[in-house]
């Protein structure tokens, strides 16, 4: 189960998409989200799986790999789909009981799962090709200006990289609590939902105190290493804008316009 | 100055936040770490070893007593950077010492703090990699490694700020005995090859044994201090103070009961060999004269 989450995994390599810079991808995938949720006809999301198709081939990750992150919120993306077949109201096509399908229905649900599925194959093209470093390295120099109204942008970032090393070292200790609590004849994988949940209970308190208390040496070595937050530290690496970016601007540009071109064409679907 | 850090009746005590009790952690040590030399710290649980460690980078500062470190006094909030940069601390878990998900930029994290330019921070970076033989696993993500190799990417760490003093505490406590003996080449490749003064925390004899000099401590309080050659032959007192001694040395002390009268500052396997050899040929020569 554990072994399922891609958020956060990273894929090295050399493409057009790995070279960019950090804030162009995330100022495109922000502009990304955007458009999926502005487009209003199916020939729009025709535009943008060509496009992400296109980022995905250059990328050089494997398509299967992206498509299984998918699989831990299937749940969700199929409980979005069923509530809105049929829950929306309007011209009705299929009835059995109080259930009933409706025109506007089948067009909803399609355009819900279509978003859904858009916006995680997105993102996580995003966090396939960008080291967790460089992304919190973007989010700082991002947010950065608005230091002027307090906001922390630096520890933001911190906090971030903090998560995401410790993302593998959490899933290794919440894996051996379970087998620990399983040799002393816990059952967690089995039973209905609510013992389930009840069986997790003993495999979270462990996992929180460990948590906690490695939070705690964390702190101590950080400081040991003078740590004092942002001010005044300078970067091993430091971000700079190339010519790849400028294309990935203009890439970003043009089918921004061709979206909003498709949605005053074909108008509403 | 002769002396990295000086340490003068240090006494360290903590309150209980519900009880309101103090506890003595630390009682009157008083300890000179002098430049280039490996000094072992040994005690058994709760004997105040850890503790002291922290008083020598200012994560703790004296109850009362003093603890200077290239002459900047602990207690002086102002110079708390100063003297964290002078030493390098390595602890015992090697996964929450690490803030950085790949190697090489974790080792900067120190010098990035401290505003090191960037290409000063590259060749720290690549010359502290070098000094703990993990060059080639500078764009890895820790969580890859195993423990011994985790703990060389922390000295490196340590050693990126360019410290004078390197302070471990237990930093083999939770490695395999191959991971263990990795850590223990590498800080004493450091201290004979790079002339770093090390202070390790242990409780292994077999470690202290290889320590220029060595410091017991018992309910915080210095027990016993010396060459690894004066302490481990007290095996009574060393035994009364709930440590083990070198099995070595253990062997010897125990042939010594019987009256063999060998040399007792047999430390490690082949001094014991060694010894136990002489002796069978003193023997031998004994044997054939009579």
């Amino acid at each position: 189960m554990l072994k399922d989450i891609t958020l956060g995994q990273y894929f090295p390599g050399d493409s057009f998409i790995h070279r960019l810079d950090p804030r162009t991808k995330i100022l495109i995938i922000i502009a990304y989200v955007v458009m999926v949720f502005l487009i209003q006809n199916f020939v729009g999301y025709i535009a943008l799986a060509l496009f992400l198709a296109l980022c995905v081939a250059v990328s050089g990750i494997s398509p299967k790999y992206l498509i299984r992150g998918l699989k831990p919120i299937l749940v969700f993306i199929v409980f979005t789909g069923i509530f809105n077949l049929f829950l929306t109201p309007g011209e009705e096509i299929w009835r059995w009981g109080f259930l009933k399908i409706t025109v506007e229905g089948v067009r909803f649900a399609a355009f819900m799962v279509l978003r859904l599925v858009f916006l995680i194959l997105g993102t996580s093209l995003l966090t396939l090709t960008t080291s967790p470093i460089a992304l919190t390295d973007g989010m700082e120099r991002l947010l950065s200006p608005f230091k002027k109204v307090h906001l922390p942008a630096h520890e933001i970032a911190m906090m971030m990289t903090i998560a995401l090393r410790f993302i593998p070292t959490l899933l290794d200790e919440t894996d051996k609590i379970m087998k620990a609590q399983s040799a002393r004849g816990a059952s967690i994988d089995s039973g209905n939902i609510f013992s389930r949940a009840k069986a997790m209970v003993p495999i979270l308190i462990p996992l929180f105190i460990s948590a906690f208390r490695r939070a705690d040496e964390l702190a101590t070595a950080m400081e040991c290493r003078c740590y004092r937050g942002g001010e005044g530290r300078t970067r091993l690496y430091e971000l700079k804008f190339g010519a790849v970016d400028v294309l990935g601007w203009i890439y970003m540009a043009a089918l921004l316009a061709a979206i909003i071109g498709i949605n005053m064409i074909f108008g509403k679907f | 100055m002769d002396n990295i850090v000086i340490i003068n009746n240090l006494v360290f005590e903590y309150k209980d936040e519900d009880t309101g009790e103090r506890t003595r952690v630390l009682d009157g040590v008083s300890l000179d770490v002098r430049r280039g030399e490996f000094l072992a710290v040994l005690g058994h649980n709760g004997s105040g070893k850890s503790t002291l460690a922290k008083h020598m980078n200012a994560i703790l500062v004296p109850t009362s007593g003093t603890v200077t470190v290239d002459g900047l006094d602990t207690a002086d909030d102002g110079k708390l950077f100063d003297i964290r940069r002078r030493v390098g601390m390595v602890f015992q878990n090697p996964d929450t010492q690490m803030v950085a998900t790949i190697v090489e930029e974790d080792v900067a994290f120190a010098p990035e703090n401290l505003g090191v330019p960037r290409d000063e921070i590259r060749r720290r970076v690549d010359e502290a990699l070098e000094i703990v033989g993990m060059s080639a696993f500078k764009r890895h993500a820790p969580h890859m490694l195993s423990g011994g190799q985790k703990q060389r990417v922390a000295i490196a760490g340590a050693l990126a700020m360019r410290p004078e003093l390197l302070v471990m505490d237990e930093p083999t406590a939770m490695l395999d005995p191959s991971g263990r003996a990795e850590v223990i080449e590498t800080v004493k490749k450091l201290n004979r090859e790079n002339g770093m003064t090390v202070v390790l925390i242990t409780h292994y004899m077999d470690e202290a044994v290889r320590a220029d000099r060595v410091i017991i401590l018992d309910s915080g309080r210095i027990a016993l201090e010396g060459t690894p050659k004066e302490v481990f032959p007290q095996v009574e007192k060393l035994t009364a103070l709930g440590l083990d001694v070198p099995q070595s040395t253990y062997l010897i002390y125990m042939l010594n009961k019987q009256g063999l009268g060998l040399d007792a500052t047999a430390l490690n396997d082949e001094e014991c060999a060694a010894e136990l050899l002489r002796a069978l040929e003193n023997r031998g020569k004994g044997a054939r004269g009579s």
